[in-house]
């Protein structure tokens, strides 16, 4: 194999990439859902896919969420590993009860005769201007559900390692990606991509000794920038991504915030009964007497996602994490 | 402003539309007869198969018995619910028969009849009604989806199973069950059309049994018959009289033909009717007539097969008695051993969520694992 140099590529071509590579080397893998055919989805994550593995593998089907994913149980039933692709978060809510009734139980319901290996790709999250039903964080839906696996990437290199893992899975996976880092680019080789931790590993983004920042998908970006504008304050920020909801390496965390003493979760979905207050409370029982301070959470609002011209109010953002941080100068 | 005043009011209100936008196809073949198919006291009958419909005797016999031993277990305890069949065992059975080994039945929570006639241990059908697991089979061994209890759902199930097996060139037929309540669920019409559209080879068997619980189809759709919704998919309907075993064998063997030999789907209305309650939970007094179910009794399933058989010769006295003692003897069986306390594992709570356990779930095992054994102590 011809080793092609690392040059910039996006997070969608990675996230392609892993779907050809997975066609190529499986022919039980099919990709479907709506305009991911000849358009190559609205994202063009599935471009090109059609002229290389033909309409049976790629198939245009009615616009219809629910036939999307029950017909994609069947066909699990019958082998084969299709990829769903859901165009939009909100979009997704009609097929929730073929997610919450048949995928995420056919395994426990057949006593593990029957698992499905399905993964449905959800582009999620906001920060890219769209209309309402474009940007929702319903990341809290799908963790709340036994039986799904749940993980969302937010570097190139993951986009491409774990949608690769996802695929090979023998469980369903929700793979959730970030829409507003489709476009962020790193330095990465197609031919030969690097090796990343597989799913249910958090990552360690940048190391640090005074607080840990612990996020995922989209506000991995936002946290790091963070760190960089902590210094100025005299924090030297650590940042955790979990990479993967469900499972949820504790174990990580729990080391970084025994270390650090202090601790503030960062996510896009609200933060009533969102992922931030699982991390928080695990976090409150296994460090209570490492912690300096309360665990904090930055979170979207609890608010039906706004309107374009608002969500810059909405999203967390740097000064936000900034102020969390500063709030953890907790003494007495 | 009023309508005259609108810019380009005067303008004709219907353009010619261009060529490409006319009907894909004629809708009248697709159209359902206005009658339900039947066969028995037709002259159709005259054909019929002598064989066949000894066997057909002694499964339709065999399961109106499973069905009163289900629902004497429930009044025992032994079943936590029973949906009865008592009425529509022609069209359970039918179902289960015109299937080949290589295809595949999905059944509703209410099909366990056509799950055993297609071979599976009654015992092993009835596990999610007993409540000591979900399912109690391998799908796969015995190709029959899990009993589904949310309405409609395993239809798109059949639809990808069919489509999957035609992509890998199987001659699979997937059959798919459906009562006439579930027919108003956004899952059927997704199943349908997709199915259409893929020219997937299903089958789909609603079997119109009068209620949905408690509301008549008169409330439950304004179709002139439910076969008529096939059409707008693209689809044959058939309309069948669901109490005529051998009309339900001539139309569901004709329509997994088409879908065996790359014809389609088609949608089948058995118009049948539910004898007893919905289940025993139910008080079907509240919603119908006696006069209604005494009607139906003179249409039973049973006793239209066995006086066609009988006055044809193809049946006597002593046919009707060993599909009796086969019954008794399956029912016996069937008794004792749903008398037997089934064996349960509590462990089992966490050993089918994930492939791979998670830390939560090998933490909250543990805890379990110790709580069981201080109980033990």
């Amino acid at each position: 194999m011809t080793t092609v140099a690392a040059k910039p590529a996006t997070m969608a071509q990675a996230l392609t990439r892993a779907m050809r590579d997975a066609m190529a080397e499986d022919p039980t893998v099919h990709v479907m859902g709506e305009d991911v055919g000849a358009l190559g989805g609205v994202f063009r994550i599935t471009d090109g896919l059609v002229k290389e593995f033909g309409e049976d593998r790629v198939t245009d089907t009615p616009l219809a969420e629910a036939g999307i994913l029950g017909t994609a149980v069947g066909m699990a039933m019958y082998g084969l590993r299709p990829v769903v692709e859901m165009q939009f978060d909100a979009f997704a809510y009609p097929a929730f009860e073929q997610l919450l009734s048949h995928v995420a139980k056919m395994r426990n319901r057949t006593r593990g005769k029957m698992p499905l290996p399905i993964t449905i790709r959800v582009p999620y999250g906001g920060g890219i201007g769209g209309v309402e039903h474009h940007c929702d964080s319903s990341e809290a839906y799908y963790t709340a559900t036994p039986g799904l696996t749940v993980v969302t990437p937010a570097t190139v290199e993951d986009a491409y390692g774990l949608l690769r893992e996802s695929i090979a899975s023998d469980d369903p996976v929700v793979f959730l990606e970030p829409k507003r880092l489709y476009w962020s680019k790193s330095q990465w080789s197609p031919e030969a991509p690097a090796a990343v931790p597989g799913i249910g590993k958090a990552l360690v983004r940048r190391a640090g000794t005074s607080a840990t920042l612990i996020t995922y998908g989209p506000s991995l970006p936002v946290c790091l920038e963070a760190a960089e504008a902590a210094r100025e304050e005299g924090w030297d920020l650590e940042v955790v991504d979990l990479r993967s909801l469900v499972p949820f390496d504790e174990e990580t965390v729990v080391a970084s915030v025994r270390r650090t003493g202090r601790a503030v979760v960062v996510h896009e979905a609200g933060g009533f009964g969102g992922p931030g207050a699982e991390v928080a409370a695990r976090v409150s029982e296994r460090c209570f007497h490492h912690l300096e301070a309360p665990v904090l959470r930055v979170t979207g609002f609890d608010i039906p996602y706004p309107p374009p011209m608002l969500e810059k109010h909405h999203l967390p953002g740097v000064e936000r994490i900034l102020d969390a941080v500063a709030r953890l100068q907790w003494e007495n | 402003m009023t309508v005259q005043e609108l810019p380009g009011a005067g303008a004709p209100h219907r353009v010619t539309p261009p060529p490409a936008w006319r009907p894909r196809m004629e809708a009248a073949p697709l159209l359902p007869d206005p009658e339900p198919y039947r066969v028995l006291g037709t002259p159709a009958a005259e054909e019929l198969d002598p064989a066949l419909m000894r066997r057909y005797y002694a499964e339709l016999v065999r399961g109106r018995r499973y069905n009163a031993q289900a629902t004497a277990l429930t009044r025992q305890g032994r079943l936590a619910v029973y949906p009865s069949t008592v009425g529509q065992e022609a069209a359970e059975i039918a179902a289960a028969l015109v299937l080949e080994e290589q295809d595949w039945l999905f059944p509703s929570y209410r099909d366990t009849l056509a799950a055993v006639a297609r071979g599976l241990d009654p015992v092993q059908a009835l596990t999610l009604l007993r409540g000591d697991w979900h399912t109690g089979y391998d799908p796969r061994e015995h190709r029959i989806a899990p009993l589904c209890t949310p309405l409609a759902t395993q239809l798109p199930h059949a639809v990808g199973l069919a489509h999957a097996a035609r992509l890998r060139g199987d001659a699979v037929v997937a059959l798919a069950m459906v009562g006439d309540g579930g027919t108003s669920e956004g899952d059927f019409h997704e199943a349908l059309n997709f199915a259409a559209v893929w020219q997937a080879p299903v089958v789909f068997l609603v079997q119109n049994n009068g209620f949905a619980i408690s509301v008549p189809l008169a409330k439950q759709t304004a179709a002139p018959t439910l076969a008529h919704k096939a059409v707008g998919y693209g689809m044959p309907g058939r309309l069948v009289d669901g109490n005529d075993v051998a009309a339900m064998h001539e139309v569901l063997t004709e329509a997994v033909k088409r879908a065996r030999t790359g014809g389609g789907p088609t949608l089948i209305e058995a118009v049948t009717y539910r004898m007893e309650a919905h289940t025993n939970a139910d008080d079907a007094t509240r919603y119908r007539t006696d006069a209604e179910v005494e009607a139906w009794k003179a249409h039973d399933p049973v006793q239209l097969l066995e006086r066609e058989l009988t006055a044809r010769g193809i049946l006597d006295e002593e046919g009707i008695r060993e599909a009796r003692d086969a019954a008794e003897a399956m029912a016996a069986d069937l008794r004792e051993r749903m008398n037997a306390d089934p064996v349960t594992d509590p462990m089992d709570l966490f050993a089918h969520v994930y492939a791979e356990q998670t830390g939560r779930l090998r933490e909250q095992a543990a805890m379990l694992r110790a709580e069981l054994e201080a109980e033990g102590e």
